[in-house]
């Protein structure tokens, strides 16, 4: 058992590895505290929207107001005062660079430091990325290169005012602005994020990825991300998060859109690494997010694929509707909740359509006093006729204070359905560490090497580009610093 | 290169092996033998340093050195290895992965430069080949799935790998048909040398008819109780452990 005590004793080492943790010392500018009509309104004024936002946003509000916090999901925090907090920061002058040069050297910094240098000669070759700063996108890189094929990628706020009739046509037709209260909240004060659209038939040259960092104090951020894949059209995309670390919570809450057409395919790729707080549970973010993807055309096809290792609690349903007939939906998940951290994740997949399929991989790993749970949907209606899903839902705990939980809700209206369900519970054995250990391999590493190997399936669906970080990620969020 | 002064061993507070004493030389190869609860395995973990088995009185001196001041790690880079009885399943993690992490966290340990992909598949190939290990296996998952057969000759591949100075053979020949046991018996023999020292600890005399020890020692109740050469596993076949015990006694 003291090997299981050891490795706990270094899993809690870690609250001091959080390597985000700096703070961007820039100039700001702050909205008024506070959550009331005018800040809404000043947030779309300073985007300078056209007037059909401010009153999207208007109606999300009043109806916000009406709603109650959820409190179903399996997770713990003090009440949140939503008038104490700032729901708009930015960095002063950088609402709209026109290029790299005119980007503040100090934020070009930030995003050297956390490793996504924004000069394009720099970046990973073939990604494209999107940087948002609190509540503004900084800089976004090879907009021309994309242009070229036809592709659209840039902050939301640009897409609004430039694509206003795309954005007008799909925004909120997948999360409805009603859908949940942290959504409606999003659909009211959202600041930025990404929108992508891909033309009929156009393979996206290069993967679009989209950066997230919070920096500023007592802020939320509310991003808002919108992706549509015309008729045959393709499109990776990853984002990655990470923010300063702090002994006050942080509201982080997203809508994520995806929207796939005829034969279109939208693969979704998230390395979630939020600051999840100290070792003894204070600070951190509170991840609320809503995220859901429409395969609205017969044979489109939406992958979502999480590495879900940071923020103090996690709240987040990746989902797909089936709506076309022969579309396809898939989730693959790695929750790691550390310390005190609360994991609620899993997914829906609601089969509307005739011979959808879906599949669902989850792996949780839970060490320290972690409560780490997987939840998720399956729902078929009585118009999809043989419709498919398969779930495999594992989980790992590292130590005996951890909790592991599983909640998968079936439903079914259709008798040609066929589902399947799969769980295990194990636990990284004694014996697994020894016969590591006796070949020469170290207990941290040993620990990474068990832990990866058990989110094989679903590291393996990540971008290659990516595979590799957050395999290191996974590593590092378990064990501690190695060598 | 293997000394074991009086060694007395407590698991759970229950002391298994009561004052062992060994000395195995470089080039040596011995045989243990003993009945299921002798303390055999709790020999074979003490060497190999594994959490849980305490040494409460005497020492094991390797290579000169206090061998329970270091960690089961730093005991296989310093070249102890301990072929399983039961080798465990890791799920996810290739075999051929878990070999290049283990042999590179020796080598980093040592000092030495760590090997690449390349050389490392070239070098694992080529002592695969000589076990029949088929490139197959190196790309399933380790153990999981594998016959008894495989796993033995996987933990042959192991010791032919890290070129251990002591090598510690804990029920090679448990669960093994014939065929397969003369093939792992075919692996150890081609290990043999003037600079390795080998433990063989078994249950039944079958193994050392394929694997010809220097010396037999009969372990019965935590304490060597007879020694010879080979003759007396034969000796041990014809009249069973109770019989020497007795004579022990």
């Amino acid at each position: 058992m003291a090997a299981i005590q050891d490795t706990r004793d270094r899993v809690s080492a870690l609250g001091e590895k959080y390597k985000y943790g700096f703070v961007t010392d820039i100039e700001m500018e702050y909205a008024p505290k506070g959550l009331n009509e005018d800040i809404v309104r000043l947030i779309s004024a300073k985007k300078d929207e056209p007037e059909w936002m401010l009153e999207w946003r208007l109606a999300a509000f009043r109806r916000w107001r009406e709603m109650k916090e959820p409190n179903w999901a399996r997770v713990h925090y003090p009440k949140i005062d939503y008038q104490d907090a700032f729901y708009y920061a930015a960095p002063k002058n950088q609402v709209a660079p026109k290029s790299l040069d005119d980007v503040d050297p100090k934020l070009l910094e930030t995003y050297k430091k956390l490793g996504i240098p924004l000069h394009e000669q720099q970046l990973l070759a073939g990604v494209a990325v999107d940087a948002v700063f609190d509540s503004v996108s900084v800089a976004t890189t090879f907009k021309a290169k994309l242009g070229e094929a036809g592709v659209i990628f840039c902050p939301i706020s640009e897409a609004i005012r430039e694509h206003g009739d795309l954005v007008r046509k799909y925004l909120g037709s997948v999360v409805p602005v009603t859908d949940n209260f942290f959504a409606t909240l999003n659909s009211a004060v959202f600041s930025d994020g990404s929108f992508v659209y891909v033309p009929k038939g156009v393979r996206c040259p290069m993967e679009l990825s989209t950066y997230f960092r919070i920096n500023a104090s007592q802020t939320g951020q509310f991003e808002r991300t919108l992706i549509i894949a015309d008729e045959g059209a393709y499109v990776s995309y990853l984002e990655g998060c990470t923010a300063p670390m702090r002994d006050e919570n942080q509201l982080h809450a997203a809508v994520v859109e995806l929207v796939a057409l005829d034969g279109a395919e939208i693969k979704y790729s998230t390395v979630q690494n939020w600051y999840p707080g100290d070792e003894n549970g204070k600070g951190g973010i509170y991840n609320f997010v809503t995220k859901r993807g429409d395969c609205r055309g017969r044979g489109a096809k939406i992958s979502w694929t999480q590495v879900e290792t940071g923020s103090a609690i996690t709240w987040k349903y990746p989902s797909c509707i089936l709506r076309g007939d022969d579309s396809v939906g898939e989730f693959y998940s790695i929750a790691i909740a550390n310390h005190y951290q609360q994991a609620d994740t899993g997914t829906k997949m609601i089969h509307l359509g005739r011979n959808t399929r879906s599949r669902i991989i989850s792996k949780g790993i839970s060490a320290g006093q972690a409560q780490n749970t997987y939840r998720g949907l399956v729902s078929v209606h009585p118009r999809a006729e043989n419709a498919r899903n398969n779930t495999q839902c594992d989980s790992l705990l590292i130590g005996g204070a951890c909790g592991a939980h599983t909640v998968p809700y079936i439903e079914s209206r259709n008798p040609s359905a066929r589902i399947e369900h799969e769980a295990t519970t194990s636990k990284i054995a004694d014996d697994q560490l020894f016969y590591c250990t006796s070949r020469g391999i170290g207990t941290e590493e040993a620990v990474a090497l068990i832990v990866n190997g058990f989110c094989r399936e679903v590291l393996q669906q990540l971008p290659m580009e990516f595979a590799v970080e957050a395999q290191k990620l996974v590593g590092i969020s378990l064990e501690g610093s190695v060598g | 290169m293997l000394e074991i002064k009086d060694l007395h061993v407590a698991v759970q507070g229950k002391e298994i092996l009561k004052g062992l004493s060994l000395t195995v030389g470089a080039g040596e190869m011995h045989a243990i033998m003993g009945p299921n609860g002798s303390g055999k395995s709790t020999l074979s973990y003490t060497l190999a340093g594994r959490e849980g088995y305490e040494i409460t009185q005497g020492e094991i001196l390797f290579k000169g050195e206090n061998l329970a001041e270091f960690a089961p790690e730093e005991r296989s880079a310093k070249g102890v290895f301990l072929a399983l009885q039961y080798p465990v399943e890791i799920p996810g993690v290739t075999t051929m992965n878990f070999l290049k992490t283990a042999l590179n966290a020796q080598r980093r340990a040592r000092g030495e430069s760590e090997f690449d992909a390349v050389s490392i598949l070239r070098l694992v190939r080529e002592k695969a080949t000589a076990l029949n290990i088929p490139e197959a296996m190196l790309k399933r998952a380790l153990n999981v799935g594998f016959s008894g057969g495989e796993k033995k000759r996987l933990e042959m591949l192991q010791m032919a790998l890290f070129e251990p100075s002591l090598a510690i053979l804990d029920e090679t020949d448990s669960g093994l048909d014939i065929d397969a046991l003369r093939l792992v018996a075919e692996g150890v023999n081609a290990l043999r040398a003037p600079e390795r020292a080998t433990l063989l600890i078994t249950h039944y005399q079958r193994l050392l008819d394929y694997i010809v020890p220097d010396r037999v020692h009969v372990l019965v109740n935590g304490r060597i109780v007879a020694e010879g050469g080979k003759e007396l596993a034969l000796e041990l076949e014809a009249r069973g452990y109770a019989g020497l015990a007795k004579d022990a006694a």
